[in-house]
C-alpha cells in the first residue's frame, strides 16, 4: 500500500519543477516542455483521487488534458517555427517588439 | 516491495523532470521528458490505469515529443543563448518562491491525505473508459474534437511561410 | 499487484523468457540469411553458398564479421547519443515479444491492453532512427532521419486505426483472448478469422505495416540510391549489427501481430499424440508468421521504391480516409447485429 499522500507530493514536486522552468528558461521550447510537465504533474494528480474515489472520472479528464496538450504542443510548435524564421532565435526575450 | 517501486520511478520522474531545466541544449531537455512521462505512466500503472499508462505513452511519447523533437531537429538548433539575460536576477527569488510553494503544498497534502492507502486493485479498464466517456462526458469528446480541428488549422496557418 | 509469485512459477516464468527470447534471437539471425537467399532466387542468383550447406552458416560468419570490426565513432558526432540510439532502437523492438503469444501456454504475459502495449513500444523505436540520424552529425542521416520521423508518424495512425475494426470485433484488447476468439470454423470447414470479416483492414494494416518497419516499397528512409544509406550511414560493426536486429525484430512483430490479429494465431487443426497437440500451435504460429515474412521479403524484391510525397499523399489522403470509413462500417453493422 503506498500512502495517496505520497503520489500528490510528487505531483506536487514535479508541477514546481515545471513552474521553476516556465519561470526560468528563455528558449521557447523549453517553455513548452515545462508546460507539459505540469501538465502532466496534473495528470497523476487526477488518476490519484480517480483512485481514491474509486471514479472513473478521473482518468477521463486525464483523456482531455491529453488533447489539450496535443492541441498545445501542434500550435506551439507552429509558432515556435514561424518565429524562428522571422528572428533566427528561439529566445523569449528577443521578441520584444510589441514590448514598451 | 510495491514501495520500492513506487520511490524508484518516483525519483526517476522528479530526476528527469530536474534534468529537463538543467539542460543546455533543449533536445536533451525534450528526451529528458520522454523519460519522465514514461516513469509517470509506470507510477499509474501502480495506480491501476493500465489503460491510461498506455495511452500515455502512445500519445505523449509516441506523438507529441516526436513532434518536438522533430521540429527540434528541424530547426537545427545552436546550444541554448542564455547569455543577455536582463531577468537573470529573478532565479535567486524564483528559487526561494518556489520551494517555499512546494513546502505550503506538501504540509496541506500531508495533513489532510495523512494515512489514507490507494486501492492497488481499482483498474481502469478500457470498457470501463469506454463507457463513461461516450455517455457521461460525450459533449466535452464532441468539443475536444472541434478544439482539435482548431488547432489542426492555426498550426497550419502558422508555420506557412507567407501569411 | 500484492500476490507474489512462487518460486515454481517464477521458473516458469523465467523457462518461457529463455526460450521465446533464444527462440526469437535465432530466428532474427537466420532472417537475414532467408532474405538474401529468397531475394537471390527472384533475381536468379544463386544466394549466399560457400559457408556451410546452402550458404546456412552465413548468419553466424556476418555476426562474427561484425564482432571483430573496428567500431567507428566520427569525430563530430554526439557521442553519447550516437552510442545510445541502437539500444534504443534495439530495446523496443524486443520488449514487444514479451506480450505476443507464441501458444496458448508459451506466452511471457498476457497483459489485458497487450494490444496498445505493443503500439506504445513501437511507438518508440522511431527514436532510435531519429537519434542516430541527428547525433551522425552528417548530412544523409540526418536526411533519413527526418524522412523516417515524418513516414513513421504518419503510418502510425492508420495502423493504429486500421486494428479498431477488428477490436470492436473481437471485443478484447488481450493478444491472447484475439486468438481465443478466432477460434472455431463457420461450415465447419472455413476458419472463423478476422480477415474475413475486416479484408479492407487487414490491407490497411498490411502497407502500413511495411511503411512502419520501413521497408521497401516505404524505404524513403535509408534509400541507398539517393542516401547512401539512410540514418545508419555512419553506423559500423555492432551498432550497425543492433539497427539491423531491431529492423528484423520489428518485422517479425508486425507479422505476428497481423497473425494474431486477421490469421486466428496460433490456432490451426490439432492431430496426433499429446506431445504433438501441445506444440501444433506453436508451429501453426510460427509457420503463419513465416509467411508474412516471404511475402515481405518477395515485396521487397519486386516493387520499386515510392516518392516521398506520393509516400505521404498515399499515407493521408488514402490509408487514412480508408480507415476511418472501415470503422464506420464495422460500427454501423456492429450495432445492428
Amino acid at each position: 500500500m503506498i500512502p495517496a499522500s505520497w503520489f500528490l507530493i510528487l505531483s506536487a514536486v514535479l508541477f514546481l519543477i515545471g513552474v521553476l522552468g516556465f519561470f526560468l528558461k528563455r528558449n521557447i521550447i523549453a517553455l513548452l516542455l515545462s508546460v507539459e510537465i505540469m501538465l502532466n504533474a496534473v495528470n497523476l494528480t487526477f488518476v490519484v483521487f480517480s483512485n481514491q474515489h474509486r471514479q472513473i472520472s478521473g482518468q477521463i479528464f486525464v483523456f482531455f488534458v491529453l488533447v489539450v496538450a496535443a492541441a498545445e504542443a501542434a500550435v506551439g510548435l507552429a509558432l515556435v517555427i514561424a518565429m524562428f524564421r522571422n528572428r533566427e532565435s528561439l529566445n523569449v526575450d528577443r521578441s520584444n517588439l510589441l514590448k514598451w | 516491495m510495491i514501495q520500492i517501486l513506487f520511490f524508484f520511478f518516483a525519483a526517476l520522474a522528479a530526476g528527469a523532470a530536474i534534468n529537463v531545466l538543467v539542460q543546455k541544449h533543449v533536445l536533451y531537455s525534450a528526451l529528458s521528458l520522454i523519460l519522465m512521462l514514461t516513469a509517470t505512466s509506470v507510477l499509474f500503472i501502480l495506480l491501476g490505469a493500465d489503460f491510461l499508462a498506455v495511452i500515455q505513452i502512445i500519445v505523449y511519447a509516441g506523438a507529441i515529443m516526436v513532434l518536438f523533437v522533430f521540429v527540434i531537429m528541424l530547426l537545427n538548433l545552436p546550444v541554448d543563448e542564455d547569455g543577455a539575460d536582463r531577468l537573470r536576477w529573478l532565479k535567486f527569488i524564483g528559487i526561494p518562491l518556489g520551494l517555499f510553494f512546494l513546502f505550503l503544498v506538501t504540509a496541506t497534502l500531508w495533513n489532510v491525505q495523512a494515512g489514507t492507502g490507494t486501492q492497488s486493485r481499482f483498474v481502469g479498464s478500457p470498457q470501463a473508459i469506454g463507457q463513461s466517456l461516450f455517455t457521461d462526458y460525450l459533449l466535452p469528446f464532441e468539443v475536444t474534437s472541434l478544439l482539435i480541428l482548431i488547432a489542426l488549422v492555426g498550426a497550419v496557418v502558422f508555420a506557412k511561410k507567407d501569411l | 499487484m500484492s500476490e507474489y509469485l512462487t518460486s515454481s512459477d517464477f521458473m516458469i516464468l523465467m523457462i518461457k523468457i529463455i526460450v521465446i527470447f533464444g527462440g526469437v534471437m535465432g530466428a532474427l539471425v537466420y532472417l537475414t540469411w532467408i532474405e538474401r537467399k529468397v531475394m537471390a532466387r527472384v533475381q536468379m542468383r544463386p544466394g549466399p553458398t560457400r559457408v556451410g550447406p546452402f550458404g546456412l552458416l552465413q548468419p553466424i560468419a556476418d555476426g562474427l564479421k561484425f564482432l571483430f570490426k573496428e567500431d567507428v565513432v566520427p569525430a563530430n558526432a554526439n557521442r553519447f547519443l550516437y552510442i545510445a540510439a541502437p539500444v534504443v532502437s534495439l530495446i523496443p523492438a524486443l520488449l514487444s515479444f514479451s506480450v505476443i503469444p507464441f501458444g496458448p501456454w508459451l506466452q511471457v504475459t498476457d497483459l489485458s491492453v497487450g494490444l496498445l502495449f505493443i503500439f506504445a513500444i513501437t511507438s518508440l523505436g522511431v527514436y532510435g532512427i531519429v537519434l542516430g540520424g541527428w547525433a551522425s552529425n552528417s548530412k544523409y542521416p540526418l536526411m533519413g532521419a527526418m524522412r523516417s520521423s515524418a513516414q513513421m508518424i504518419s503510418y502510425e495512425l492508420s495502423l493504429t486505426l486500421s486494428v479498431v475494426g477488428v477490436l470492436m470485433i473481437a471485443n478484447t484488447l488481450s493478444l491472447n483472448q484475439l486468438v481465443m476468439s478466432q477460434q472455431r470454423t463457420w461450415l465447419g470447414f472455413i476458419p472463423r478469422w478476422n480477415i474475413f470479416l475486416q479484408p479492407v483492414a487487414f490491407l490497411i494494416y498490411v502497407v502500413s505495416a511495411v511503411a512502419e518497419t520501413n521497408r521497401l516499397p516505404f524505404d524513403l528512409a535509408e534509400s541507398e540510391q539517393e542516401l547512401v544509406a539512410g540514418w545508419h550511414t555512419e553506423y559500423s560493426s555492432l551498432k550497425f549489427a543492433m539497427f539491423m536486429l531491431a529492423e528484423y525484430a520489428n518485422m517479425v512483430t508486425v507479422s505476428a501481430l497481423a497473425t494474431i490479429m486477421f490469421f486466428g494465431g496460433w490456432s490451426g487443426p490439432l492431430v496426433g499424440p499429446h506431445w504433438l497437440k501441445a506444440a501444433l500451435p506453436t508451429f501453426w504460429f510460427v509457420s503463419k508468421i513465416f509467411l508474412f515474412i516471404f511475402f515481405y521479403v518477395l515485396l521487397r524484391s519486386t516493387i520499386p521504391r515510392f516518392r516521398y510525397d506520393q509516400l505521404m499523399n498515399f499515407g493521408w489522403k488514402v490509408l487514412l480516409p480508408l480507415s476511418l470509413a472501415n470503422i464506420l462500417a464495422t460500427s454501423f453493422v456492429v450495432a445492428i447485429s
